[in-house]
């Protein structure tokens, strides 16, 4: 399948023909604007070539109306490239809701993928085609980058934070990934293969795969009890903290007075950090448990605070606005 | 064209110019002439040119294979790292300011020196203090963080000799900052009598704009890197999450200097540009308000546009759009250039000399690493071009293709004026085109590579991408000859050449009006200016024929 000299890599996602329409438009109008430049200089060049040693040229010292239209007809061209690269930018950085949620971890110098199952893959990615996939990213060390050349995505992965890269795999195949940003010693090979399968062979793959990993949602819930966090963070509201029902996606009022949405940022801020940001009528009493879980564990205290997006939210003692709705 | 090295020079060599004013060592490395200063940061950046260089030849020989063909990939990290450092802030950025800058801009605008000739001096010892630093540190264990010194992998990560390396940077850091501040200083206050601002050479313009990047830029880069000093030995949490720093603030304050550090690159080359290109077509300089103005231009927008190297990394879509947006506007000052000395060749009189060639060859190669930029500046296009092969050759097409075929025009432009001689022009010729082709053969394949998505800084990669990285070595290694043949020719022409006389080409700058080599003090009398910039027509000093060739101007007077 590979020629001896590849020049254009696949399309396998719904960025791909986006990105490489984008690719075709700049290389018309970088092309035209090169070959014309190249050829009114050799054309001068040899026109104007000196005809006798001493022999100068007419004394030309501008043009407004030229200066005009070289300043005018690029920057109408330039906005152009700017509006529609931003057109797909902003697509590639909103993720649509129904994605299915993966989260990546990476580690000098190897990616932890985690199927929402449970199912955990070391520098592999099986996904179904035609299905919106969202990766939920984070470093363990330095900063690394998921890249997927025939997806025509990137993300950098950062220790610290939370950055998502969502895709729509349309092509069944195997694909390279690699780590983008250099991270040291084994970078070059920090990468590894993402497999798209139909979606029956995936749902059988992830089936057939089973093994014996934990659910991340029991996982979770284990460290929930394990780490105590349920002493306060009672259900019924009861605790000196606010219950975690119905908190993941909602809106959270802060002491503050602002309103933030709870996503896996917020989450693993509030776990991590948790005086950064303390919800309305609560005193700053949580400890930080920054250095005392590994960045699985809090991926999985996340999943289980996710999983209790469903349940009956208190009607006092909630983390979250009632009335917001949920999306 | 008369110009051979057999062909005897009506010119003899003035008795005493500035570099047999004095001899020893001492009266080189205690000087406080402008002009033995450059000559002194010519062989520095000369020196770490080379360093650099074999740093690169390294690299490329490496690549041969997909596996890795030469080093560890601990080396390899290392290579290029100290390919970047050395190459950037010891050869880029100070090669056309402090070499030709500083030989140039006093005499240009009829002063006797720069404003502050001690210190100059002082700016030229900083450098070797700081470069020391950084040879120490590629000495003692070697970096291997990336020219761009990412944290927490420099901060925390690495277990090379970074504290050294930025230490060094940190030093030579000011360096930059004093000579910008003198030639900033100079260009205001020394002017000779009738130099109006435009009367200036283009040249001047360009680093009067890069001058002011030194001084507004550097300062950030020096404390940026001395937060990475302090929190690799102090453990101090400025960019480690774990201590509660940010890893992206770092990347702010970095490319808050790094961005503009490339215009600092690239505005002197332009400002040679704009000297060769009329002096050999023989005409006025097309637009010339036009191209001092975008000097300015860059320099001020240049510092607005820092985070399009940033917009992967998680950014706001907000701050995203409006950097990709700041990136566009920052290319039409350079476009407009661009289209003003492809005008200048417009009814001139053309002589393809090697500072021609040169200039040919720069603009040719920054048209494709200027208009490479507009790829990666498109938000949605970077998605998939951002830290990949391509980014590589997009700013070895600006660096290199525009910075170093710019530096190279340049020396060969004056050099007559710097030695009072005359360099094997058939040689020169050969090797401006040398350059040209291996430079292309070197670095084209490399956006084919980058869209094919092979990341940068890999010490191995897929077998499928051979092709084009055996092409890019086999350029390089024509590439090095480039580059080997001016160091031979050139030091054999400042002994062996034929004398050049005071002006060769024939030039219009004041810096054409005094002998070759200068007087120590530039000129006998300070010269009153009493002509328009790149003006042939009105200068029957230069000894040439109005009109020759059937090119009558339209209007004999304007």
């Amino acid at each position: 399948m590979q020629s001896q000299l590849p020049l254009f890599p696949e399309q396998a996602s719904n960025f791909a023909p986006h990105v490489d329409a984008l690719m075709g438009f700049i290389i018309l109008v970088c092309l035209g604007f090169a070959v014309a430049v190249t050829i009114a200089i050799i054309v001068f060049l040899y026109m104007f070539r000196r005809k006798s040693p001493g022999a100068i040229g007419v004394a030309i010292h501008g043009d407004m109306r030229l200066e005009s239209a070289w300043i005018g007809v690029p920057l109408i061209l330039a906005l152009a490239m700017f509006a529609w690269g931003a057109i797909v930018y902003v697509d590639f950085r909103r993720a649509p809701p129904d994605t299915l949620d993966i989260y990546v971890i990476g580690k000098q110098w190897m990616w932890k993928l985690q199927q929402p199952n449970g199912l955990k893959e070391i520098n592999e990615l099986h996904v179904p085609v035609g299905q919106n996939v969202r990766l939920i990213m984070s470093s363990e060390d330095v900063i690394h980058d998921f890249s997927v050349p025939a997806f025509r995505v990137k993300m950098d992965v950062m220790p610290g934070h939370y950055n998502t890269l969502w895709f729509r795999p349309t092509r069944p195949g195997k694909y390279h990934f690699y780590c983008s940003q250099y991270c040291g010693t084994n970078h070059a090979i920090m990468g590894g293969w993402v497999t798209v399968m139909e979606p029956d062979e995936y749902t059988a793959w992830l089936a057939g795969s089973g093994g014996a990993h934990v659910s991340p949602v029991v996982a979770g819930q284990t460290l929930f009890a394990e780490k105590a966090c349920l002493t306060c963070h009672q259900s019924d509201g009861k605790g000196s903290a606010p219950s975690l029902n119905g908190v993941f996606g909602g809106q959270v009022r802060l002491a503050s007075g602002a309103v933030v949405t709870a996503d896996e940022g917020y989450i693993r801020e509030s776990i991590l950090n948790p005086n950064a940001k303390i919800v309305a009528g609560y005193q700053p009493l949580m400890p930080t448990f920054q250095g005392q879980l590994t960045e699985e564990q809090t991926l999985d205290l996340i999943t289980y605070v996710r999983s209790l997006q469903g349940e009956p939210v208190p009607s006092s003692g909630a983390g979250v606005i009632q009335t917001a709705g949920k999306n | 064209m008369s110009t051979n090295a057999q062909t005897i020079s009506p010119h003899t060599m003035p008795e005493t110019d500035y570099l047999n004013a004095s001899y020893g060592i001492k009266s080189w490395l205690l000087t406080t002439d402008h002009k033995r200063i450059a000559l002194l940061y010519l062989f520095s950046v000369t020196f770490f040119f080379f360093v650099g260089g074999i740093f690169a030849t390294m690299i490329r020989i490496h690549l041969l294979t997909p596996g890795g063909y030469l080093v560890t990939p601990e080396t390899y990290n290392k290579l290029f790292t100290m390919h970047g450092v050395a190459m950037i802030f010891f050869f880029l950025i100070p090669s056309i300011p402090a070499v030709l800058g500083n030989f140039l801009i006093p005499i240009m605008i009829g002063a006797k020196d720069l404003a502050f000739p001690k210190l100059n001096l002082l700016s030229w010892y900083i450098y070797l203090i700081g470069g020391g630093f950084v040879l120490y540190s590629f000495s003692t264990g070697g970096l291997d963080t990336g020219w761009t010194f990412y944290t927490p992998l420099s901060s925390v990560y690495s277990n090379s000799a970074v504290t050294a390396a930025v230490i060094g940077i940190f030093i030579n850091g000011f360096s930059s900052i004093l000579t910008g501040l003198n030639f900033v200083v100079t260009i205001h206050t020394m002017r000779a009598p009738g130099m109006t601002w435009f009367r200036l050479p283009l040249f001047v313009w360009s680093h009067y704009a890069t001058s002011l990047i030194f001084i507004l830029g550097t300062p950030v880069i020096a404390i940026t890197l001395l937060l990475v000093a302090l929190e690799r030995v102090f453990h101090l949490g400025f960019f480690n999450p774990a201590l509660g720093g940010d890893p992206i603030l770092f990347q702010h304050l970095f490319w808050f200097y790094s961005h503009p550090a490339v215009y600092i690159m690239i505005l002197p080359a332009m400002g040679v540009i704009s000297e060769i290109i009329p002096t050999f077509a023989r005409r006025p300089i097309f637009g010339y308000s036009f191209i001092a103005g975008s000097s300015i231009a860059i320099a001020v927008i240049g510092f607005l546009v820092w985070a399009h190297h940033m917009f992967l990394t998680g950014e706001s879509l907000y701050a995203a759009i409006a950097f990709s947006l700041m990136s566009y506007l920052v290319a039409i000052p350079s476009a407009v250039k661009v289209f003003n000395w492809t005008s200048t060749l417009y009814k001139g009189s053309i002589a393809l000399d090697t500072p021609m060639l040169y200039a040919m060859g720069f603009i040719g190669l920054f048209l494709i690493g200027g208009l490479t930029g507009l790829f990666l500046a498109c938000l949605g296009l970077d998605i998939h071009l951002h830290d990949t092969y391509f980014v590589i050759a997009h700013f070895h097409y600006i660096m290199v293709g525009g910075a170093v075929m710019g530096y190279l025009g340049g020396l060969h432009f004056w050099w007559p004026k710097i030695s009072g001689r005359m360099y094997p022009e058939f040689l020169a010729r050969a090797a401006a085109i040398i350059l040209f082709i291996g430079f292309n053969l070197t670095f084209f394949p490399q956006f084919l590579l980058g869209y094919m998505g092979m990341p940068r800084r890999y010490h191995s990669y897929p077998p499928e991408l051979q092709v084009l990285n055996v092409m890019s070595t086999a350029g390089a290694s024509i590439l090095a000859l480039g580059y080997l043949l001016p160091i031979i020719y050139l030091v054999w022409s400042y002994k062996y050449g034929r004398v050049a006389g005071p002006n060769p080409w024939p030039a219009t700058g004041l810096e054409w009006k005094t002998q070759s080599p200068p007087l120590t003090e530039n000129f006998d009398v300070t010269p009153v200016v009493d002509w328009e910039p790149y003006d042939f027509e009105h200068r029957p000093d230069l000894a040439l024929e109005p009109g020759v060739g059937g090119l009558l101007p339209a209007h004999g007077d304007d």
